[in-house]
């Protein structure tokens, strides 16, 4: 079987829509449980359900076709996305579940290096992993459900952020673009390498970091990219105002935008809040970027404005690229307003 | 010439570069694409559009778009080298004008209110506007200028210095403007010189002076 087929665009660029899936959400009737801390109606990370005062359970799960050929570096990738939501929350990994999708006629040992990449990153967050679920299926697909814990006193909703915060990134856009340009042979080993780097490593060292400032919200940037992610942490009582020069990406990227290696993904992103956004002298190639589907992206902290500073000092010396991107003010008429 | 490509059943960003293909072979014509999705259809015209391609899409059948590009001759090319050309030319210009550049780059100018000095109002507005045409006239320009609270007047719309502004911008100086003052002040969209930053960057730029000028 030829290795192409193993890889045909997955990863979060692999998502529905965020316009389609809020419709189909907002049908649902939804039943209210005060334990719930953070469910449906917060498009959060992941769900917090309280069991007692001071413990409550995170819980997230997370799949995707692979975006790269190597099956246990895609094994790696899928799970650090997994558990990411679980820092994303500011809670610790205790278990994981596999889920898998695996074609019948497809080499079991590809399925074995995947499960193996999955394990080491799981094993990296400190957690256990208990058991899983498997389907023969077209193609190939692999994540995880997770569960993890937090205080219920400190969850890290994604919009709770303040005027006046500053908005941490921690590690750089262009993800989605790269393994696209891979994908027809048209990524530099450089480009490609810095991708695979950032997407395998663990939001955990992040939010262990941040964990220790004055941070008032926080989520991850996968699928629906930095902005998407960001008008979901703004809700209707923010603006952003953000400065390009200060946005961390993979530099290769911009040219590869220029060429249009670009997703689908990226085009239904600027479809679901390109309306919400003022581009300030921002070049094409930047707007991509800043529309572009993570996988396993970065988290996106709104924090103060003097613990960002040495927040990202910190977040520094992870060695991934990162930025203090723009500064949060009372709601102007659009949301986002990205000066170049 | 005419081409057709039939990219459907791939998935972006394939149709683009088969279609980037065939108009690199083509050189100059029209390039028909069908594609089996919108958001297909959309990226092939988000391409023409900034490539400068006329560009047309029709739905054909349920999952079945057809987008043509029309691909002007090398005459019109040329027209927008040469635009490009010109941007270049403009950034030489500045590049060679480096005496124009402060050799102290540690001086900042920070200023904070749209008017110079307590007493009359008017007064104070006519003494800040001769003040940055005096700045702009300096032999020795500073690295940068920031502007807060109702500073931020100075560099929107409606401004008397923007002249002034533009001509330190094009010799090299940072022209800086709070982005939550431009916010409070509704000046989001009027901003009209430099460009608009956060405190972050304003203390830093501050604490790295050499030396700092309020008015």
């Amino acid at each position: 079987m030829k290795e192409i087929e193993f890889c045909r665009g997955g990863g979060c660029t692999a998502k529905l829509g965020p316009a389609a899936l809020e419709r189909v959400l907002s049908k649902i009737e939804k039943r209210k449980n005060p334990d719930l801390l953070i469910g449906f109606d917060h498009a959060d990370d992941a769900a917090v359900f309280r069991l007692t005062d001071d413990l409550a359970v995170v819980q997230t799960l997370d799949f995707f076709p692979p975006m790269v050929e190597d099956p246990y570096v895609f094994g790696q990738i899928a799970a650090a996305n997994a558990l990411s939501d679980i820092y994303a929350m500011g809670g610790q990994v205790k278990t994981a579940l596999n889920i898998v999708c695996f074609p019948e006629k497809m080499d079991l040992n590809i399925l074995g290096k995947i499960l193996q990449g999955g394990n080491e990153k799981v094993e990296e967050a400190g957690g256990t992993l208990a058991g899983g679920h498997s389907i023969a299926d077209q193609e190939v697909k692999y994540g995880l459900s997770v569960m993890g814990t937090i205080h219920p006193d400190r969850i890290l909703p994604n919009n709770g952020c303040r005027e006046g915060d500053v908005l941490l990134l921690t590690k750089p856009l262009g993800v989605g673009i790269v393994c696209a340009a891979n994908r027809i042979g048209e990524a530099s080993n450089a480009s490609y390498q810095q991708a695979v780097s950032s997407m395998t490593t663990l939001n955990k060292y992040a939010a262990e970091i941040i964990g220790k400032y004055d941070i008032h919200g926080c989520t991850d940037v996968t699928g629906f990219g930095f902005l998407a992610h960001l008008c979901e942490m703004l809700g209707e009582r923010y603006t952003a105002y953000i400065d390009l020069e200060q946005i961390p990406y993979i530099p290769e990227a911009y040219g590869y935008a220029e060429e249009f290696y670009i997703t689908a993904a990226g085009q239904r992103n600027r479809n679901h809040v390109g309306e919400q956004v003022f581009f300030n002298q921002v070049p094409f190639p930047m707007e991509e970027i800043l529309f572009d589907p993570q996988t396993s992206g970065g988290l996106l902290a709104a924090i103060n404005p003097a613990d960002g500073i040495k927040a990202l000092e910190e977040i520094k010396k992870l060695g991934l690229p990162c930025g203090l991107v723009g500064t949060i003010g009372a709601r102007a008429e659009k949301k986002v307003y990205v000066y170049g | 010439m005419s081409v057709y490509v039939d990219a459907r059943g791939k998935q972006c960003p394939i149709p683009i570069v088969m279609a980037k293909k065939a108009i690199s072979e083509m050189g100059c014509g029209v390039v028909t694409v069908a594609v089996d999705n919108e958001i297909a259809v959309q990226n092939l015209t988000k391409m023409a559009n900034q490539k400068g391609y006329g560009v047309e899409a029709r739905q054909i059948d349920v999952n079945h778009y057809e987008v043509t590009m029309t691909v002007a001759d090398v005459s019109k090319e040329g027209e927008t080298d040469s635009a490009a050309g010109n941007n270049t030319a403009d950034q030489n210009k500045a590049a060679s004008c480096p005496t124009c550049l402060p050799e102290n780059q540690t001086t900042v100018v920070v200023i904070s209110s749209d008017r110079m000095g307590e007493g009359d109002e008017a007064l104070g507005k006519i003494l800040i506007k001769g003040f940055l045409y005096a700045l702009s006239q300096l032999d020795e320009l500073p690295s940068a200028v920031i502007f807060y609270n109702s500073g931020a007047y100075l560099t929107c719309e409606g401004s008397d210095s923007l002249e002034d502004l533009h001509a330190m911008e094009e010799q090299g100086v940072t022209i800086y403007t709070c982005g939550t003052c431009l916010n409070h002040y509704g000046l989001t969209e009027k901003l009209a010189v430099g460009s608009v930053t956060n405190m972050y960057v304003i203390v830093e730029t501050m604490a790295q002076a050499g030396k700092i000028i309020k008015p």
